[in-house]
């Protein structure tokens, strides 16, 4: 009998990712599982501010019809379940709407599954404790607070796919857990078998950035080309029993799979590489085993694990503040002295309206604006510049300053200054995001199921 | 030879709260001795000027051929508070790309893209 091998596919690395590559992978992927990570760290938070504003938003991914639509039909047809972390805020509403749209495409007896118990924010303040960034007291957020949530881990997924869910729609959970749950379902792995987690949660996280494993945020031409950038494949890892995988994709489309793309996403957003903390192990990448099997193919081994800890991360976002930011530009020879003269006047220009700034930035867009005080002392003068000024404040009204001040510079300001056309007030509000840990055991998932 | 780091490594920055990690990897196994020896943890963090803030940590993994760096405070207070249009970093790692290093003549056949001598 051939050994069991699971087909593990990715339909996206973030909300705004594309769809393309997931109706693809449902398609021509071969797949198993279907897993979408669709949020970031301030999803949660921006979502619970706007369901405060707009009773009509229903709390889950805007694209959710979009991604659900463009894959499964293909799902449907190649038998493959989908795992998804579209819920956000609302993942029963997100499995009602997902089994609506089954009906619609005429879909029906297929179970979908909603984990809800990530959501702590009515209880964040007496479970935890310290904030992790600080040392303070979480109590110091109360009159900030939007929201809290657990990151919870792969085991409430296992729960609802050993009940038969065909989808399962979960709310915040770790990345990599969401690509683990179906090989700890599929291989029986236990929630204490460290070393095989350790494995998954490596592979999860090889995974959970999409298209950065096949050949995204990779090309630098003439150092590392990759055919086709514009066609990427999501990746697809065909996982077996022993814990070896290949990461693969779809043949045909653009980017790559190899050594390199492998071992750029395997760092990807790490800290201490033997010592990478998940809600259902601690993964060790630094005994991890590469090998370019053929073209667009990869096998990983070794990764390994130790034992998770006793706690769950949190994380908390509170309103912050505003940020109110606008540019406007220089060309031609001497561009940048006027830049420099620009960012004199509005210096004090806003000492003159009186300012109240947190941070505030003027920045040469086309010499320093994205590195900062990494630029070189010696870095060439541009030919264009923009002068992009930004500031945080706590209340709105200081924000629309910055705007309102950039507006002064079309008439009152520096030779060839060349300006857009003011769009609103070019504010926007600030989300801070703080860490905190909780017990385990204080947060228990729950699963509820639906059918088309 | 002295040469740009572009010629030796690769790399990739991520981002988590106002720490950004900056992983360096050798184009070649041969090429990684020179990245433990000459890039060190206080040669990264000033190479970024007043970039990064706060500590470099330094994760050299052999199975890699690869130098993680973890650089705290270089995200202007973190993703959601930061005032850099490039708010996650996720250009970062470029920076470190122009730090010189040593190269042994004999390597040179390891490197990538060198441009022909004069």
């Amino acid at each position: 009998m051939a050994k069991k091998v699971v087909r593990v596919g990715s339909g996206s690395a973030w909300w705004g990712d594309r769809v393309e590559p997931a109706r693809l992978n449902a398609e021509r992927g071969a797949l198993d599982y279907l897993c979408f990570e669709t949020m970031a760290e301030a999803t949660v938070s921006a979502a619970q501010v706007r369901a405060r504003r707009d009773p009509t938003f229903p709390g889950y991914d805007t694209y959710l019809d979009d991604r659900m639509r463009a894959v499964l039909p293909g799902c449907r047809r190649n038998g493959t379940r989908i795992v998804s972390n579209q819920g956000w805020i609302n993942p029963t509403g997100a499995a009602a709407r997902i089994v609506e749209l089954l009906r619609e495409l005429g879909h029906r007896g297929v179970k979908v599954a909603a984990v809800e118990g990530s959501l702590i924010t009515d209880r964040v303040l007496q479970l935890t404790d310290r904030i992790l960034e600080n040392g303070q007291p979480t109590a110091t957020l109360a009159p900030s607070l939007i929201s809290a949530e657990v990151y919870l881990g792969a085991e409430p997924i296992v729960e609802a796919l050993k009940a038969g869910a065909d989808i399962v729609v979960t709310g915040r959970v770790a990345d990599p857990s969401i690509f683990m749950a179906p090989l700890m379902f599929e291989f029986g792995w236990d929630p204490l078998d460290h070393a095989r987690l350790g494995l998954g949660n490596g592979l999860g996280h090889l995974l959970e950035c999409g298209a950065q494993v096949t050949g995204g945020y990779f090309p630098d031409p003439g150092f590392k080309d990759v055919p086709e950038p514009w066609n990427l494949a999501f990746p697809i890892a065909e996982v077996s029993e022993d814990g070896t995988a290949v990461i693969t994709k779809v043949a045909g489309t653009g980017g790559a799979v190899t050594l390199q793309t492998v071992k750029e996403q395997m760092l990807y957003e790490v800290h201490d590489p033997a010592n990478y903390l998940t809600p259902d192990v601690v993964v060790d990448f630094t005994t991890a085993r590469l090998e370019q099997l053929g073209p667009d193919r990869v096998k990983v081994w070794g990764i390994s694990g130790k034992p998770r800890t006793p706690t769950l991360k949190v994380s908390i976002g509170c309103t912050e503040g505003f940020i109110g930011e606008d540019m406007f530009f220089y060309a031609g020879p001497g561009a940048l002295r006027r830049a420099q003269l620009a960012k004199r006047v509005l210096e004090e220009r806003f000492r003159i309206v009186g300012l109240q700034a947190e941070d505030l930035r003027i920045d040469f867009l086309g010499l320093n604006a994205i590195h900062g005080a990494a630029t070189p002392a010696d870095a060439p003068e541009p030919y264009e510049v923009a002068v992009r000024v930004a500031a945080r404040t706590k209340t709105k009204e200081e924000a629309v300053k910055v705007g309102r001040e950039v507006d002064g510079m079309a008439v009152s300001g520096i030779a060839h200054t060349g300006k857009r056309v003011p769009h609103q007030d070019r504010t926007r509000e600030v989300i801070g995001v703080w860490s905190s840990l909780v017990p385990r055991e204080k947060v228990p998932a729950t699963v509820t199921y639906l059918e088309s | 030879m002295k040469v740009k780091l572009q010629h030796v490594a690769h790399a990739r920055s991520g981002d988590k709260g106002d720490t950004s990690n900056i992983a360096v990897f050798a184009y070649a196994p041969e090429l990684y001795p020179l990245l433990v020896e000459q890039l060190t943890a206080e040669r990264f963090k000033a190479f970024y000027g007043g970039a990064i803030r706060g500590e470099v940590l330094r994760y050299p993994v052999e199975a890699l051929h690869a130098i993680n760096f973890v650089c705290h405070g270089a995200l202007g207070g973190g993703v959601s508070r930061s005032l850099c249009l490039d708010n996650y970093g996720k250009s970062l790692s470029a920076a470190v790309l122009g730090f010189e290093l040593e190269v042994p003549d004999a390597l040179a056949p390891k490197l990538v893209n060198l441009p022909a001598r004069a």
